[in-house]
């Protein structure tokens, strides 16, 4: 899927020499990209790498330490109505009385005063937004009960209704089965080039999101290095940016980037992982 | 029972249970039951203590429950807010004790704070508490939809300006004005089982928010009017009948689910309404 940068929309998200200090550590160095509209972007960095730090500091619930983001061109104003947003967990019981249908009906009104009382035409948009993402069959039912799978796909419902330009999704496929991983890729893939929406999604693992990412912004241990997969997804961009030596190494059209000694002798010793 | 002051009664013990059933949906839903059995405790203290240097003892619960929402809201931004909820309980109950010991003339009209007093309230007091109820009411049903977004996602709710801190605040004040009104009536160790009870019980039967609200303002309205009844005829305290009824609606309300769990799909399920 190639990306044509629509050269008079300014970049909907520019990020310039963000260091962010939490706690007297620093958990990122001197972040620098852009996201051009309608561009579907991996976020890939392992456990602790600082992707939900990033996140936050889009979304403007972290400030950094210096630089600064700009969201469509200006400097982000809170509650900004270009951005949707879907985080890594929610916080809800089995029990709680509130249906599919509700949790998306509140990304279209939540931040407002009053009790809901929701046009006609507010209830067909919330039909249209379930059925967009697949999730008129359990629409009726409590969030709570829903399965992984079921919950992201209600959660991406209640981030794209308010129409925003860019969608954040923080790990959405953690704990989901290679299935539904793919459904919800594709899913998202699908609608965000539908309506020319962007996509920053995050997750550990880059290859559920090769069939579908423009430009991958790759973190390790706070630095980031973004382009495209060909260009940062390599054993020299990535030694660089760990500062030790990685291999990316290619198998039936998976990528495996695995910390390793330089000479092969060693890697039986070594304590290879796949990111 | 249904003459002179006893209407008084019925009236209070009304109003009191439509707040508990508002307030308590959220209570419920946002995990705070802890703050909702510290708040009417700490301020029975208040109560005492407003007895012993010869105050209205409505002015002191309410300036306890008050303080302690306030701190239970400070200290909740820096530690845990179960922790926070337990020093604030603590401190109150403390100088509760302290109150106490230096009382003697006024102890049983203070202990009848504890398990509540059919009579509790005087008819000069029931605009007051009819004042706090809709305040109350109020403020719950203007803050419904950021309460519901920033409990269940709050750093989404954070990003579209629904400020959690000042929403956790908020309703900690709700919790505490409404403690206020309702302890003279159902007692402070027992409003908590209110505030509790028919919304748990509520959200069994339903799964519409709006509809468990609706729900659980009447199942509390059923449980104090049958406690109103009840403790008249048997000279029982309120806060027995309060507590035991509370406590079996939510167990109606529970058995009513694992029934329902197995059970194929009916149509009532399709409009939604008793859907497990
Ligand atoms: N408030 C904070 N104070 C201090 N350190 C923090 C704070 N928040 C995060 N960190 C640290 O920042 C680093 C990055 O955390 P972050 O949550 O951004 O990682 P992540 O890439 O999202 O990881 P994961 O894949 O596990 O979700 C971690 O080492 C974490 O301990
Ligand atoms: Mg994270």
């Amino acid at each position: 899927m190639e990306f044509q940068a629509d050269a008079d929309l300014p970049p909907i998200l520019t990020v310039e020499g963000v260091n962010v200090w939490l706690s007297g550590r620093q958990i990122l160095h001197d972040v620098n990209f852009r996201i051009e509209a309608g561009e579907f972007t991996g976020l890939i960095g392992s456990n602790g790498a600082g992707k939900t730090t990033l996140l936050r500091v889009i979304l403007g619930l972290e400030s950094p330490t210096s630089g600064r983001v700009l969201v469509g061109g200006r400097p982000r104003s809170p509650r900004n109505p270009l951005i949707g947003y879907v985080p890594q967990k929610i916080l809800l019981d089995p029990d709680m009385p509130l249906r599919a249908r509700d949790l998306v009906a509140l990304g279209l009104d939540g931040h407002r005063f009053g009790l809901p009382r929701r046009s006609t035409a507010q209830k067909v948009l919330i039909d249209e937004m379930i059925d967009a993402v697949d999730a008129t069959s359990f629409a009726d039912a409590r969030v709570g009960i829903l399965s992984g799978g079921e919950q992201q796909r209600v959660l991406i419902a209640h981030a794209l209704i308010s129409r925003p330009r860019l969608l954040l999704l923080d790990e959405p496929l953690a704990n989901l089965d290679i299935r539904s991983e793919q459904e919800v890729v594709e899913l998202v893939a699908r609608i965000a080039s539908e309506q020319q929406i962007a996509v920053l999604i995050s997750a550990h693992d880059m290859n559920p999101l090769l069939p579908v990412m423009d430009r991958v912004i790759y973190v390790a241990a706070g630095r980031v290095a973004s382009g495209t997969t060909e260009e940062v997804v390599t054993t020299e961009a990535l030694s660089e940016l760990y500062g030790h030596h990685v291999d990316v190494v290619q198998i039936n059209e998976r990528i495996l980037v695995v910390a390793g000694r330089e000479t092969a002798a060693h890697h039986d010793h070594s304590d290879s992982r796949a990111e | 029972m249904f003459s002179g002051f006893m209407v008084t009664a019925w009236e209070a013990a009304t109003i009191v249970a439509v707040v508990a059933g508002v307030v308590g949906f959220f209570t419920v839903l946002r995990g705070s039951a802890f703050a909702a059995h510290a708040l009417p405790n700490g301020a029975f203290a208040g109560a005492a203590g407003a007895s012993l240097i010869g105050v209205n003892v409505i002015v002191g619960l309410g300036v306890f429950a008050l303080l302690g929402a306030l701190t239970i809201g400070g200290l909740g931004r820096r530690a845990r807010q179960d922790v926070a909820t337990a020093l604030a309980i603590v401190m109150m109950l403390g100088l509760g004790a302290l109150f106490l010991s230096m009382t003697t003339e006024y102890a049983p009209e203070i202990y009848s704070l504890l398990f509540g007093e059919v009579l509790g309230v005087s008819g000069s007091e029931l605009l007051p508490t009819a004042v706090i109820g809709m305040v109350c009411i109020a403020v719950v049903f203007v803050l419904y939809r950021p309460l519901l977004l920033s409990s269940i996602m709050p750093d989404a709710a954070e990003a579209r300006g629904v400020n959690g801190r000042r929403m956790d605040l908020a309703f900690l004040v709700v919790i505490a004005l409404a403690t206020t009104m309702a302890v003279p009536v159902v007692g402070s160790l027992l409003i908590f089982s209110l505030l509790i009870g028919p919304p748990a019980a509520a959200r069994s039967f339903t799964s519409k928010p709006l509809h468990a609200m609706g729900l659980s303002v009447a199942l509390a309205l059923g449980t104090v009017w049958a406690a109103v009844a009840l403790s008249f005829a048997t000279n029982l305290p309120i806060g027995f009948f309060v507590g035991a009824i509370s406590a079996c609606s939510y167990a109606a309300g529970r058995s009513w689910v694992a029934w329902r769990r197995t059970r194929p799909v009916t149509k009532i399920s399709r409009t939604g309404l008793l859907r497990a």
